[in-house]
């Protein structure tokens, strides 16, 4: 074949484009995809309760991943300071994942449970009434932002389709799980179930 | 990976080196078109004007051949063909596995000197005292304030005042185990809101912010009875259940009267995490002598 022929021909020059750019994702995205390394769920992990899953939501609406990652390398100055690193296990049922790659702030993948509840309130009503040299910004409007009962359980359901094994029963009980609950309230339950399935240093 | 998908990966991985090596070989073989005369490509535009064959460089087409030579040597070196894991052994996991174990090498000593010493003679160690000033920046200042002197609701350090006592075995369970305080809501108890405000007012008296009234102590029947069993009766309170001192002029929550009123109407949940998992026995109790070096 003469490149002459290739390249005063559009259509064959399409179709062999196609083929050279989808060589790397054949060869290292699909296997990933369908590989148990990445798709099955790690000891503990479970789809999130319709709590924490509009928490999630507010996490990715209010750009939270733009100045936290969720991601502990496997480095010892960063299991050190944050916990076990992070396993592709682990992020199954985040659709997306919240991985990131700016650390304005520190890193949340084990945030669970390392403050208390009422500090998370307190602290993402305004931060530097807690930690005077943060620069994080406030989110006072949070509380007053209810979470949306009807919006959650069809939330429930489009994953449930794409897999997430929710049962019936959870969906059914979505509803009055989220009822009556601001988005500050839901933010604060995702945030303190973050990487609570291992905690231990070692 | 199952085998199949490693036998995909390893496949697609060979066969597009080996296209390269052709892709690069076949086009760097690429005459002028045949012609004779091999320097022109053979376009020619208004009767004379032709286009010389201008091939790139040589050390152009070597650098492709050594990145692909690189890439063979990298992939029989690591991880990279399906499940082939290269000749070297070398994993992530390894990898991180071989950064810890270099660490404890190196540090276990160190925490063992620490643990061999007494717990006053920790707290004025120059170098564990270094360490736990660098634990406390890392796990503590975003309750306790780089300062370590608190914000409402979480205790100041550095005051000598210690709400769940202050001995070595005390800081490092709360270290530990954290610890959980709890005011229960005693509005209803108290029955009116005027019984109420005269409860801040005597709280308030116990440690001179006002003056023992009439009003004052009308409340304090009721302090003997409901109050006294965690504050204790003179209201020094309990270290055991956390229950704070009120003589004292330190205010873990504030002793203005909306603060107190807030305190006796709602109640109080005051909760410090555990983190003795996280930090380990070692680290837990150089951070307990630091903390302890604080107030003295």
């Amino acid at each position: 074949m003469r490149h002459e022929q290739i390249e005063k021909n559009v259509n064959l020059m399409m179709v062999l484009i196609v083929i050279a750019i989808s060589i790397g994702g054949l060869v290292e995205i699909i296997p990933l995809m369908l590989s148990s390394d990445a798709t099955d769920p790690d000891e503990g992990i479970t789809p999130y309760s319709a709590l924490r899953l509009a928490g999630r939501d507010v996490y990715v609406a209010e750009g939270c991943y733009n100045c936290h990652s969720q991601m502990i390398r496997p480095f010892r100055s960063e299991t050190e300071r944050y916990g076990p690193y992070t396993t592709a296990g682990e992020t199954v049922y985040d659709r997306p994942f919240q991985f990131g790659s700016k650390r304005t702030g520190p890193d949340l993948a084990r945030v669970g449970g390392r403050y208390s509840d009422d500090w998370q309130r307190l602290h993402l009503i305004d931060p530097r009434a807690l930690v005077p040299e943060s620069n994080m910004p406030g989110y006072p409007w949070l509380a007053d932002r209810m979470v949306d009962p009807e919006l959650i359980t069809a939330k429930m359901k489009a994953l449930q389709t794409l897999g997430d094994p929710y049962t019936d029963e959870q969906i059914a009980a979505a509803a009055s799980e989220v009822e009556g609950k601001s988005e500050l309230d839901a933010l604060i339950a995702y945030l303190q179930g973050l990487g609570i399935n291992r905690r231990s240093r070692r | 990976m199952t085998a199949f998908w490693a036998w995909f990966v390893a496949i697609g991985t060979i066969v597009f080196v080996i296209w390269c090596v052709w892709l690069v070989s076949w086009s760097a073989k690429q005459g002028p078109q045949g012609k004779e005369d091999e320097d022109l490509v053979g376009h020619k535009w208004d009767g004379d004007l032709e286009e010389w064959n201008n091939p790139a460089p040589k050390w152009w087409l070597y650098l492709y051949f050594i990145t692909i030579a690189w890439g063979i040597g990298y992939m029989i070196a690591y991880p990279g063909i399906g499940a082939f894991e290269g000749v070297l052994g070398w994993s992530q996991e390894g990898q991180y596995e071989e950064e810890m174990a270099n660490a404890q090498a190196r540090y276990a000593p160190i925490y063992e000197g620490f643990a061999a010493m007494g717990f006053e003679a920790l707290a004025e160690d120059p170098e564990a005292l270094a360490l736990g000033g660098s634990l406390f920046a890392s796990y503590c200042t975003t309750c306790h304030g780089s300062d370590a002197r608190g914000a409402p609701g979480y205790p100041n350090l550095t005051d000598g005042d210690w709400q769940w006592g202050g001995t070595e075995q005390d800081i490092i369970t709360s270290i530990t185990n954290g610890r959980i305080g709890i005011m229960t809501p005693w509005a209803q108890v108290l029955g009116s809101d005027e019984a109420v405000d005269n409860m801040v007012r005597y709280v308030q008296s116990l440690s001179g912010i006002v003056e023992a009234d009439e009003a004052a102590m009308s409340a304090q029947p009721q302090f003997t009875t409901l109050c006294a069993a965690c504050h204790t009766p003179a209201g020094t309170g309990n270290p055991l259940l956390g229950a704070p001192n009120l003589t004292d002029d330190i205010w873990l929550y504030g002793s203005s009267d909306e603060a107190i009123r807030n305190a006796i109407v709602n109640g109080l949940q005051g909760e410090m995490p555990a983190h003795g998992e996280f930090l380990g026995e070692n680290r837990t109790r150089i951070l307990a002598a630091y903390v302890y070096s604080l107030s003295q």
